[in-house]
């Protein structure tokens, strides 16, 4: 049984990866006063709250975080040949006049953020909308950039990231490499 | 393992819906009541799409609700109203549906005076269909809200009785209740006179008959008044209205037979003070615009899982 080509982030280095981001967006932010932060079905929701967390113990103060789904948001569901399943979209907050931190593991078309900024401007008028993600593999199809990066990491089409978190994985963070192929064998 | 059973294309009865997809439909309802209490209440995901509301028989609120299903889900909505068409100039129900294929439907929602109307749409159209009312036969999308309403109310419908009272002979409500809700774990007891009562219904699972209202409400979680259709009464039916009211109305002497919080329904239109008291019908157990509510977001997560990927 093949495993991943390599990890590309360790427990470890996952936790000071988010150290760091919330670090970048309280100086980017003078602060964190009327930020929000949230988080993209699936693991962009406990990564959302990981940093408020941190926000908390380096500014003393609480941002509030929601989750996302934007599968009805998705434009290609015209086209998908299964159906995807709804999630819950929470956002127990008024965003507006608000600085929103978007929060997903992986950048890599920046359709899923495309989705998200569709979704996030039905709820309200944000002040300002950010992106902080984990991992960005490169490839976009769309112009989207993220504000905050954990890892930058060139991919191949080929190739796919896999990022374990406590919360949804069990076991200790990671972020691995893998080709497509040694997946698909690893999952049958 | 098996391989699940492929979607269903059509929601023309529940025949073809397994109670997992019945569930997975109510449970992405409740999305779209978000949806519906955001301040755009609208979503992209049927972009693109052209629905056809073919209403050949009259309608307020299954109409419009799924006219406002169907934007709020950002598809284009052809509204077909027969009494305006050429179907009042003799043009038959096949050459209609083919004519508004040839302008690139991509789904219809059907209302015809005859069972089995859906059936041909969905035969000559070759795209997906949504029963909203075939005769005497079924009306799913009411069964689904119905269902709706009372999980909302108790978190489950696992082991509820639900009572429905009036005229089921005539009712396709019921039918599609009585077809339904026992697939979700819930108990229906149809109850209306003797006459207006087809001992064939006894047959369906988790379904029984009776014809004392006392018993029918009797532990009842949700009791149902059907609106008590005036025009097909002249056939002998009933003794009088106002005989059918002193018995069968839905009323607070009726209600105190029924579990303490019990909730009170309505598929609408109503008629006042005949089969439901004004005060059952305004009063606190009272979920009739609760129903109409949830009715627009039932019908939006029914148009996504018929519309929305090929599995």
């Amino acid at each position: 049984m093949s495993g991943p080509k390599a990890i590309i982030l360790s427990d470890d280095e996952t936790r000071r990866a988010l150290t760091r981001i919330a670090h970048e967006i309280i100086e980017r932010n003078k602060g964190a006063d009327r930020l929000a932060l949230i988080g993209i079905h699936t693991r962009g929701i406990p990564l959302a709250t990981r940093l408020a967390a941190k926000l908390s113990e380096l500014e003393g103060v609480d941002v509030p975080t929601g989750m996302l789904d934007i599968t009805l948001y998705r434009d290609d569901l015209s086209e998908v040949a299964h159906q995807p399943i709804i999630r819950e979209t929470q956002v127990p907050f008024d965003i507006s006049q608000r600085r929103v931190v978007l929060v997903d593991d992986v950048l890599y078309t920046g359709r899923t953020v495309r989705a998200a900024l569709d979704a996030l401007i039905d709820l309200g008028r944000p002040a300002g909308i950010q992106l902080a993600v984990l991992v960005d593999r490169g490839h976009r199809e769309l112009p989207i950039r993220a504000d905050y990066v954990g890892k930058n990491l060139p991919t191949a089409a080929s190739e796919v990231v896999k990022v374990k978190l406590q919360e949804t994985d069990g076991g200790v963070d990671s972020v691995e490499l893998w080709d497509l192929a040694d997946l698909k064998a690893e999952l049958r | 393992m098996s391989a699940p059973a492929p979607r269903p294309r059509h929601l023309l009865d529940f025949q073809d819906w397994s109670p997992d997809r019945l569930t997975a439909m109510l449970d992405n309802a409740d999305t779209m009541l978000q949806v519906l209490d955001r301040p755009v209440k609208k979503v992209p995901a049927l972009q693109g799409l052209t629905v056809c509301n073919a209403f050949f028989e009259n309608s307020t609120r299954t109409r419009t609700s799924f006219e406002l299903a169907a934007r709020r889900m950002s598809a284009d909505v052809l509204t077909f109203a027969a009494g305006s068409s050429s179907v009042s100039k003799g043009e038959s129900l096949r050459d209609t549906v083919e004519v508004l294929t040839a302008y690139k439907v991509d789904a219809y929602i059907v209302r015809h005076h005859a069972a089995g109307a859906a059936h041909l749409v969905a035969r000559y159209s070759g795209k997906p269909v949504i029963n909203a009312g075939d005769g005497r036969r079924a009306h799913p999308t009411q069964a689904l809200l119905d269902a709706y309403t009372v999980r909302q109310e108790f978190g489950s419908l696992e082991g509820k009785r639900v009572a429905i009272i009036g005229d089921i002979r005539h009712s396709r409500v019921a039918r599609s209740n009585a077809e339904l809700l026992p697939k979700l774990g819930a108990e229906v007891v149809l109850c209306g006179p003797a006459t207006l009562l087809p001992a064939d219904l006894a047959a369906l699972p988790g379904v029984t008959l009776t014809s004392d209202p006392k018993e029918a409400v009797r532990g009842a979680h949700a009791v149902m008044a059907l609106r008590l259709q005036k025009e097909r009464m002249n056939g002998g039916f009933l003794g009088s209205l106002q005989e059918y009211a002193d018995v069968y109305q839905v009323n607070e002497r009726l209600l105190a037979e029924a579990e303490s919080g019990a909730i009170v329904l309505h598929p609408g239109p109503m008629n006042r003070d005949l089969e439901i008291s004004g005060e059952a019908a305004d009063g606190p157990r009272s979920r009739i615009l609760q129903q109409v509510e949830n009715g627009q977001a039932i019908r939006m997560s029914v148009l996504y899982h018929l519309l929305v990927g090929r599995d």
